[in-house]
Order: C-alpha cells, then structure tokens, then sequence
C-alpha cells in the first residue's frame, strides 16, 4: 500500500491510415490454404499490372512474388481486411473494387486480368484475417485506436499491485475493481456505436459532463461485459438529472440509491436474472450495471461515503440494485409499459429506493386476502403514519402474482385492490396519535381518509422464483418535485 | 508496467482567495439561506435576532427545495446583495 505511483501523461500522435498504392493490392498469409492455392495467381496479376502483395504472417510468403510484410497488421487494420486472400482495385489512392476469398470472376474483374487460374476449381472460401483474430483483435484495438480515448493515462510501476493501488487512490467501493487498462476499455467500447468522446450526462455531485468513455472505464471497472454498456449508459442518462435528482438521492442521510429495473428482450440477450434471487447475488449483469453507475457517482462524479454522501445507515444497495423483470411471463406486462415504453422495447427505470424487504403470506388464495397484506407491508414503508411523500416499487413472486392471475385481475385492478386498504383516516395518522409522536401536522386530524401513495406511487414489478409464496417491497425516498421521480429510458444502443 | 485510465473526472480545483474577515458585523448584510427542512425557519429566526441584536443587517432567502442543490440564480442573488455568507449544514 505504501508504494509509489508514477503519473505520466502520455500525448499520442492519431494513428493514420496507411496509404495502399495504386494498382492492385493483394492481402495474403502463409497459414491459409487458399492463399497457397492462388500462389500462381499472384504471379499471372503481378506479369500483367502493378501489384503489391501483402503478407500478414510469413514475410517470405509467397516468395515470388515477392511480399510487403504487414507485421504490424495496419495495413489490414485500417483497410478493414477480414478474410485472406483480399484484392483490391486502388485507383488514386482510393479503393475502387475488392473481393474476398477465390472466386476466378471475381478476380477478373477486380485485375482486369483474363484466364486466371485455369487449374484451380472455380471458387474457394478464403480463411479469417489475422486482424480479425479474437486473440489479437483486442491488442491491435489499443495499438491502433488507443489515441482516440482522452482519459489520463496512469502507470503502475512492475512492483505494485494495481488493485491495492486502486484501494489505495479511494476509487473502489470497499470491493476490489477491475483495473481499467487500455485494452479493456477499448473492448468496452465496441459495446455501444457511441463515439467515445459522446456526452452522456452531468454528474453531481461535482457536476462534470461524463463522456462514453469514461463510462466505459467505470464499466470496466464494475466488471461489466462490454453488451452491458448500453445499459449502463441508459442508467446514467436516466440518474443524472434535475428530475430524478441523483444529488438529492447521494447527499440524503436516508438509506437510498438508484434502484435499476430493466425489462425487455435485451435482459435476456445479456444474461440478466430475473427469476430465483434475481435481487441477491450471483449474476454478472445485474450486479456489474448497477456497480457502474454507483462507482461512476464515486469516482466521476466525486460523490462519496462521509463526504457528499451523508447517509446515516447507508445499504448494501449503495453497491448495487439492479435486476431484470421476467415481462416475458408477466401476467401483467412490466413497469416500462406503465411509463409508456412500447411493447419489444429494451427499457430501464430509475427509482430511489432502500434494500428490498419480503412479505411473506403463505395463506392467502384469494385477490382480496393477498391485497390486504400488501397493503399492511406497504403501509409501514418508512413510518406508518408518514404518507404521500414516499413512492414504493412492489416486486411480485410468481406465486403470489398467480393469485391475482387466477382472479382474473390485471396489474390496474392489483394496484387499485391493494390501495383501497392504504387509506387511514387523519386522526389516525398526526403526531401524538397512537401514543406515538412522529406523524402528520395537527391539521390533518379531520381528514376523513387519506392515501398512503400520491397516484402513480405505487408501482408493480414482476420477477423472482418460481417457488415461494413472497413479494419483495422496495420504499421510496421523498418523491415528486421536492426530492426524485421514477425516470424510465428506452435504451440506446 | 500496467497503464490505467484515470477514472476521475480529471477536474482542476481553483481555489479562490478568501475575503478578509469583518471586525465587526454593523451595518453589514448577512444572508440567511433556508433549505425548506422542515422547523429550520425555527431556528434562523433565532439566528436572525441575535444578528439583527448586533446591528448586522439581515437578508432571509429559501431554497425551493432541500434535496437539490440551491439554483444558479438564487446563489447569485445572495452573492451580490450580501457582504457576509453564514454557511451552515442542519439536519
């Protein structure tokens, strides 16, 4: 822990194109058997017009004619060569025709050249170029592209430990991160079409405008898998503003954070869980898209634990809160919907909850039972007597769910089943009442029935195992204007 | 030798000269900022006496909310309407 960094600041020049020369441009390696089988071709294109052969692996191959080496792979990298052999037509500096593989056509034409080949079968596949190669692909991305990312660049010396290092500099939240080393990043980034120096949103609480590829280095870090990135950029562009007030929700003494539902086919292209411990541990995805945005918070956005942050108690789910909702089996569609996201559509929302606590009815077989339980749990979020200035997500276990299925109710109808056992009348509720000293202004005594949840507050989620007669109940930080509302984001790809 | 990208946001701190501390506060306007918690109205009127008890002018601005941070404009309403800034957080 003691040991030293070195900074260095490291100004790269942008790495240009290489220029390929007019006439034809042949790219070849030794390792593939149809570049073999073509090697009397070369020599037939090189007799008739200006040829320059390229070779990927073997400098000496093919021999006669005699190869420029690309070593180095630029020549492939930038000229976007994917299959051996390539040809290429060039024409004042600028490529005209190419064609892929062995196809004696094709070679014609691109050559200008007749009978080529007359020996060889018609057609041959060509193989994979080494510059596509899924084992260099990620070094030549750094060797070639790494001067398009702006960040600081920072060495750790041969003899330190880069994730004690990472300790260290206060850039971990407690667990150890991933270091985000060039080639990391950069394969990160192959996970969005986002230009790397894109603005993605202000983070508070330094308010600094955070680009895609710093996102990247704090996914990176969160040990996310680079098709995760969309959905951590989505969350960030959902947290980090005025109405879902991430500043608001990081300096609070309550115990809250950005709490992340996602929905959609892409949850499951990714991996996400959202059945058995879908809010617990275990999944790459959920874990990691949550860690990112809460480390960008940390690390970009300078909002940490003792200073900015001021939670009394703070939450495990200061980690992480994010899981998917199982909406392909939903018996009332997903949350997304409810917030007006097309059916098919990959969605996240934001919501500033505390950790998940779990109602357990193993009795009820009727809508009316169930709902009245809920409303009990429900009612309690925060304090029983506190009312309308707290929303609260309701994450329903199939078994339960299926209660409500089995009626016939539809997610309105659950929500409006529940809510209808949430009013208390005001003298119930104002300070003093119950023998208890928190609660309403003294003026609320004469209400006559007052609801726990503002409209819209209460919300229906839909995921967990398919064994357990429980529901999860996610409370709600200070809502509406004065503190945070649900954000819901298609996500951007 | 492992190479990193810094994780921060890279920002520059500039630090800014403080203004020399008054002798005395008569005859100066002192900002009192309400950040709408609730009973801190309590406790500035409080405050407020004992100021105004010293000859200092007082000036009272609110926040719109508690949970975000005060607007642009109403920082720069206290800066140039007053000479003295208490800054204070409560819960």
């Amino acid at each position: 822990m003691a040991k030293r960094t070195r900074i260095t600041v490291r100004v790269m020049s942008e790495p240009t194109a290489p220029r390929l020369p007019d006439g034809i441009v042949i790219v070849v390696k030794r390792e593939c058997e149809t570049c073999q089988m073509v090697i009397p071709v070369l020599s037939q294109v090189a007799a008739e017009t200006a040829t320059h052969i390229y070779t990927q692996d073997d400098p000496d191959f093919p021999g006669e004619p005699v190869a420029i080496p690309d070593t180095d792979l630029a020549v492939s990298w930038f000229h976007d060569i994917e299959t051996v052999p390539t040809v290429i037509r060039v024409e004042g500096g600028v490529e005209v025709a190419r064609t892929v593989g062995w196809l004696r056509t094709e070679w014609e034409t691109v050559t200008g050249v007749d009978h080529l080949g007359a020996d060889l079968p018609p057609m041959r596949p060509g193989c994979g170029s080494m510059s596509v190669d899924p084992d260099l692909v990620d070094e030549l991305r750094v060797r070639f592209g790494a001067s398009t990312l702006s960040s600081r660049r920072i060495q750790v010396a041969d003899a330190e430990d880069e994730f004690e290092m990472m300790f260290a500099r206060g850039w971990t939240d407690g667990l150890p991160v991933v270091p985000p080393t060039e080639m990391r990043v950069m394969a990160m980034l192959e996970g969005t079409r986002r230009a790397p120096s894109d603005i993605v949103a202000t983070v508070p609480p330094d308010l600094d405008d955070v680009t895609v590829e710093k996102v990247a280095v704090a996914a990176v870090m969160a040990g996310c898998k680079p098709e995760y990135l969309p959905w951590v950029l989505t969350a960030i562009e959902a947290a980090c503003n005025d109405e879902f007030n991430m500043h608001g929700i990081l300096a609070t003494t309550m115990p809250v954070s950005p709490v992340i539902v996602c929905s959609g086919p892409g949850t499951r292209a990714i991996g996400m869980n959202s059945g058995g411990n879908a809010l617990g541990q275990g999944n790459r995805a959920n874990l990691t898209i949550g860690r990112a945005l809460q480390l960008l918070v940390r690390n970009f956005g300078g909002g940490r634990p003792g200073e900015v942050d001021r939670a009394a108690h703070g939450s495990p789910a200061k980690i992480s809160f994010c899981f998917a909702e199982a909406d392909d089996t939903s018996p009332y569609g997903r949350l997304a919907a409810e917030h007006g996201i097309d059916d098919g559509v990959d969605a996240l929302t934001v919501f500033a909850g505390e950790g998940p606590h779990c109602l357990v009815d193993q009795i009820s077989r009727s809508p009316e039972s169930l709902a009245r339980s809920f409303a009990h749990k429900l009612q309690a979020i925060n304090h029983h007597k506190l009312i309308m200035a707290f929303d609260a997500i309701v994450v329903m276990g199939p078994e339960h769910a299926r209660v409500f299925a089995d009626a016939g109710w539809d997610r309105e109808q659950i929500v409006a089943g529940i809510s209808e056992h949430l009013n208390r009348p005001g003298s119930e509720l104002v300070r003093g009442a119950g023998g208890i000293e928190e609660g309403l202004p003294e003026a609320f005594a004469d209400a006559e029935s007052l609801p726990k949840f503002r409209p819209g507050g209460l919300m229906l989620t839909y995921a967990g195992g398919g064994a357990g007669l429980f529901s999860q109940i996610i409370g709600g930080w200070v809502n509406g204007d004065t503190g945070s509302k649900p954000v819901t984001r298609p996500v951007t790809y | 030798m492992t190479t990193i990208l810094d994780p921060t946001s890279e920002r520059n701190i500039v630090d800014r000269e403080r203004l020399k501390r008054p002798d005395s506060l008569d005859g100066l306007t002192v900002g009192l900022l309400d950040i709408s918690k609730a009973r801190g109205d309590v406790f500035l009127d409080r405050i407020e006496e004992r100021l105004t008890g010293v000859g200092a002018n007082v000036k009272r601005y609110k926040k719109p909310t508690f949970t975000k941070p005060a607007p642009v404009d109403l920082r720069h309403q206290i800066a140039t309407e007053c000479q003295v800034v208490i800054e204070a957080l409560a819960d």
